[in-house]
């Protein structure tokens, strides 16, 4: 029956089952729960076999981009909170890491110390999340719980850290704004003794489980090739067997000093990323304690002494003239980075998020660029869905670990 | 006489700067001696490199548009340059007529970085990199989307992000941050039709702008207004804030235990 679509009555694509070729096209989202947000996927099928995928974004674009182009770049930074919005502070430690790096900023150890500390709670806190949602996809409910569980007690230590719990943006340009509260590091010890026995309860309960394995054994395969050509970065790139991580090639932070190792598999499919998701985690808690011997070793500057781009001490603000007037003008008109180009790159919980950002000597960045590991990881599905079954969908997208936020921007 | 506004950039700009101020530029260094020299002498041999020089880690290099592709080749083939981690453009219209396209390159084995660099004209067209790094095929469609920038051979240059039928490219500077008259109107022609226009009014994108006889949006501090009332029954008398006595405890009442003695 040919569909006669008039103002009343639209052209719904998925009622189009009459076709030569026999194969139907469904609509997989927007709004579906294991989309993992808005993504709208048009799948043509034969039978249950995907026989072609499109991925459509742009259902959660706010344009912040653009709004990069029309903020100072301070008042830019929480707005990064809401690109990766289940590990923000990996979003506001790359937007302040590609500023730092643009005027030539050093960081103080201490504030350098916190940071990598928030970064490796928030990957702690995205993998959590990640093999909740991923694990309730396949059909898994019970580690959907225990993982939350853990990670409210991550999200709590965030929230005694910065007060926030999602859109942290606990870190400024120039290092941190807050000391770490008192207790907080030995709040911290006891979530770390913590989570390895919790890693251990999920792996029981997976990583031999049959269901899980059938689930994902051999689902989802991304070639070396593929993961190359389609800019794959993280567990996507290193699932597939190329070992690649932006913390131990091109160290920032503290990590050039830090003892930790870099998971790979060479399975290629979804098993392998769960593996070394679960791996990641562990290596976190060993960065972690680490950290926490390095804290007491420093001395307490939490915010570099650079008084063109970053406001000097409160008690200087109020005490000398001139860095009052200094602190108006930072806050007034915004800081004004050489002209020039930088990109820094940054391994975030899902992949190398990186601020590609061009200055032309203006308090606001020319153009601002930002590059988002899921917006790839969202543009392979078109290449690795054809040829799966509707169920394996549901895992493959489970397995990229996409978050909309940050692929539509 | 008021103060002429330029159109062709309409995004935000400095309030105040210095009549003597001079931006510096971050510091750039030549590539002879460097780790890139190697690339770049291979890249000399297939294309025309225009310049090239190193700044705050990375190698920078400036093309010719209609090489693109082969200059691309030759550092993923000969150079190992295996990953195109992003792609895009700068608009630089307003001053030059030009677009700047900028592909930031990955060398995963010496974990080296390069950004190549070429301007094209306002109207002109670049060819595809899809040969070369499958992650053109989005990145490539939101430059498009995003600038407006044609790009040849692309296997299916569509909107990405905004909708199919959206008029106007968000990222070129003559775009305003609250959107055009076009994106005023897109949603209600959209939902209610054309003919609501009247009706309906355009869609407010002001984000800073507050109605405070909204009643549904805002709630007015001191004055008890039902949710969605009617605006013209709202009384503008304030009213009498109420503390109950049993939530509210009076620490000033009743015996203090002084502390005479710190711990």
């Amino acid at each position: 029956m040919q569909q006669q679509p008039n103002k009343l009555r639209p052209f719904f694509e998925n009622l189009e089952f009459e076709r030569d070729d026999n194969t139907m096209v469904i609509n997989f989202g927007p709004q579906h729960p294991s989309a993992h947000g808005q993504l709208r996927l048009v799948l043509e099928l034969d039978g249950e076999q995907v026989v072609k995928a499109y991925p459509d974004i742009g259902y959660l674009h706010r344009g912040i981009e653009k709004m990069a182009e029309n903020m100072i770049y301070n008042e830019f930074l929480p707005t990064t909170d809401r690109m990766d919005y289940i590990a923000s502070t990996s979003n506001n430690y790359a937007f302040a890491h590609a500023v730092e790096r643009l005027i030539g900023l050093e960081v103080p150890r201490r504030a350098q110390v916190i940071r990598t500390m928030l970064l490796e709670l928030n990957r702690i806190i995205s993998h959590l999340f990640f093999l909740a949602t991923h694990a309730l996809d396949v059909g898994a409910m019970s580690i959907f719980l225990y993982a939350f569980r853990e990670r409210e007690y991550a999200m709590d230590l965030m929230e005694d850290y910065c007060g926030a719990r999602l859109t942290h943006s606990a870190v400024r340009i120039g290092g941190v704004p807050l000391d770490l509260p008192e207790g907080w590091l030995s709040d911290l010890t006891t979530f770390i003794d913590k989570l390895p026995e919790q890693i251990k309860l999920y792996e029981d309960l997976l990583t031999e489980n049959r269901i899980w394995r059938m689930r994902l054994e051999d689902v989802g395969i991304v070639t070396p090739e593929q993961a190359l050509e389609w800019g794959c970065t993280g567990v996507m790139l290193r699932g597939s067997g190329i070992e690649y991580d932006v913390r131990k090639e091109e160290p920032y932070e503290l990590y050039g000093e830090l003892d930790f190792d870099i998971p790979v598999s060479d399975r290629c499919d979804s098993y392998g990323r769960y593996r070394l998701y679960m791996e990641e985690m562990k290596q976190s808690v060993r960065i972690l304690r680490q950290l926490i011997g390095m804290y007491s070793k420093t001395d307490s500057q939490l915010m570099a002494h650079a008084p063109q781009y970053i406001s000097a001490p409160k008690e200087e603000i109020m005490t000398q003239n001139y860095a009052l007037m200094q602190h108006f003008v930072l806050v007034t008109q915004g800081m004004r980075p050489p002209k020039g180009t930088v990109y820094a790159p940054t391994e975030s919980p899902k992949g190398e998020l990186g601020f590609w950002i061009r200055s032309e000597g203006e308090p606001y960045a020319y153009r601002l660029k930002a590059r988002a590991p899921s917006f790839f990881h969202t543009g392979i599905l078109q290449d690795i869905l054809p040829g799966t079954y509707i169920p394996d969908v549901v895992t493959i997208i489970g397995s990229t670990n996409i978050v909309f936020g940050e692929v539509d921007r | 006489m008021r103060k002429y506004t330029p159109k062709d950039n309409v995004q935000a700009k400095a309030k105040y700067t210095d009549r003597f101020w001079v931006a510096p530029r971050t510091p750039r260094s030549p590539v002879e001696g460097e780790h890139y020299e190697a690339a770049l002498a291979k890249l000399k041999e297939s294309v025309e490199v225009l310049d090239a020089w190193i700044e705050l880690g990375q190698m920078l290099v400036t093309i010719r548009p209609e090489q693109n592709v082969d200059a691309l080749r030759t550092l993923k083939e000969e150079c190992g340059y295996a990953m195109c981690s992003e792609l895009s453009a700068v608009d630089y219209l307003a001053q030059d007529g030009e677009f700047e396209i900028f592909y930031q390159l990955l060398n995963l084995a010496e974990a080296k970085r390069i950004c190549v660099l070429t301007r094209i004209k306002e109207n002109q067209a670049i060819e595809s990199i899809v040969p070369l790094y499958a992650m053109a095929k989005f990145a490539e469609r939101e430059m498009y989307d995003m600038f407006g920038i044609v790009v040849n051979n692309h296997p299916y240059l569509k909107r990405i992000i905004m909708p199919d039928d959206w008029e106007g490219h968000p990222l070129l500077k003559t775009y305003p941050l609250e959107g055009d008259e076009f994106a005023s109107w897109y949603e209600v022609d959209k939902i209610f039709g054309k003919e609501y226009r009247d009706i309906i009014g355009p869609e407010l994108r002001d984000p800073a702008r507050i109605d405070r006889y909204d009643t549904q949006r805002f709630s007015r501090i001191g004055h008890e207004v039902p949710f969605g009332a009617d605006p013209e029954l709202v009384d503008e008398t304030e009213t009498p804030i109420e503390y109950s006595s049993d939530v509210l405890v009076d620490y000033n009442k009743g015996p203090h235990k002084v502390l005479d003695k710190r711990k």
